[in-house]
């Protein structure tokens, strides 16, 4: 058994994650994490799972990607450790009319700040453009990040907030 | 059954009479927070240690802010919850038991991150009433109560009354995204 990164994506119907999940159970292969989603009528999946080899998962699911409309790719991968604490927990929100390049120009200061992406989502619907994204941040970056996020805003003229994305214990 | 007083005026954990124990907080998937917790009688000893273990657990627990019977492993509708001190809080009626307690009314809906005890490495969004009125017994001497919470108090009250009901704040979450793995661990 080895962990395993599977990607699947194509024009949406009814029924992909039945046959995809299903696919994978009668495999053995144990699907863990994943998220899966629809982008603009394609869905989505990405997912890691444990199963047998990557070579026999393709094979199981090249029925699925016969006629084109769903396109798979596997991989093994070396297991990660999860449940890591880098940091602490902020929510970047952009929005404003689409441009090139916000989604690049937007990472690249968390990065630059030491911020980690562990999430993110963008839509675009009509002429808004929408970008949520979680970032794990070093202390005491939030500051600096909020201000060159703030420059980036105004240079692509786009409204950008970051705050504490905050949970409560209860 | 008397008409209940609209208040826990009096009530402190000292009337317990006993200091109660620290248990240790059971963690999902446990199959006892996915049960209804029974009904309880508020006057029965074993109820009235219950809701002390409760107590005690929640002060050494850091931030904890309320905790459930089932959390401790116990099948009951039981629950204690402190929100003094809480920035977010607005009502505070200090620390405090229930006994079977429901919910007779829920206004103004809010989103907030949730994290439990109970599930140590997630978070989620839930909407919950800022405005409640929450009616249950005192353990103890029984006495009903009928009080209104605000704020982050109705959110930590309705989080334990869904935990006495077998929910976790999985079961109510905003969407399918609206999981996050925990970051901080205080």
């Amino acid at each position: 058994m080895q962990e395993l990164a599977i990607t699947v994506i194509g024009h949406d119907r009814p029924g992909i994650v039945a046959d995809v999940a299903g696919v994978l159970a009668g495999l053995g292969a144990n699907l863990t994490d994943s998220t899966m989603t629809r982008l603009r009528g394609h869905f989505a999946m990405t997912l890691v799972c444990t199963g047998p080899h990557a070579p026999a998962v393709e094979a199981a699911l090249a029925p699925l990607t016969a006629d084109g409309a769903l396109l798979a790719t596997v991989r093994a991968v070396q297991p990660e450790a999860t449940g890591e604490v880098r940091g602490e927990p902020y929510l970047v929100s952009v929005h404003g009319a689409d441009r090139l390049g916000i989604v690049a120009a937007v990472c690249r200061v968390v990065e630059e700040e030491g911020g980690n992406v562990t999430d993110l989502t963008t839509r675009l619907t009509g002429p808004l453009y929408l970008l949520i994204a979680e970032v794990d941040l070093p202390p005491d970056a939030a500051d600096r990040l909020a201000e060159r996020l703030r420059e980036v805003g105004q240079r692509l003229d786009v409204e950008v907030t970051l705050r504490r994305a905050e949970s409560d214990l209860l | 059954m008397t008409a209940p007083i609209d208040d826990l005026a009096g009530w402190t954990p000292e009337s317990l009479g006993e200091p109660g124990a620290v248990r240790a907080v059971v963690t999902a998937p446990d199959p006892v927070l996915s049960r209804a917790g029974s009904e309880v009688d508020p006057r029965d000893p074993e109820v009235v240690r219950l809701a002390a273990d409760l107590i005690a657990t929640m002060r050494v627990s850091p931030g904890c802010v309320g905790l459930a019977a089932p959390q401790i492993g116990v099948g009951a509708q039981v629950f204690c919850v402190d929100v003094t001190g809480h920035p977010k809080a607005v009502t505070v009626h200090g620390a405090f038991a229930l006994c079977n307690a429901t919910v007779v009314e829920a206004s103004r809906w809010r989103p907030g991150r949730e994290g439990c005890m109970s599930v140590p490495d997630l978070t989620g969004d839930v909407k919950r009433a800022s405005r409640l009125v929450v009616e249950g017994q005192l353990p103890g001497s029984g006495v009903t109560v009928k009080f209104a919470a605000d704020g982050f108090e109705a959110r930590a009250l309705q989080h334990e009354i869904d935990h006495c009901a077998g929910m976790l704040f999985l079961d109510r979450v905003a969407g399918a995204h609206a999981v996050y793995q925990r970051k901080t661990y205080l």
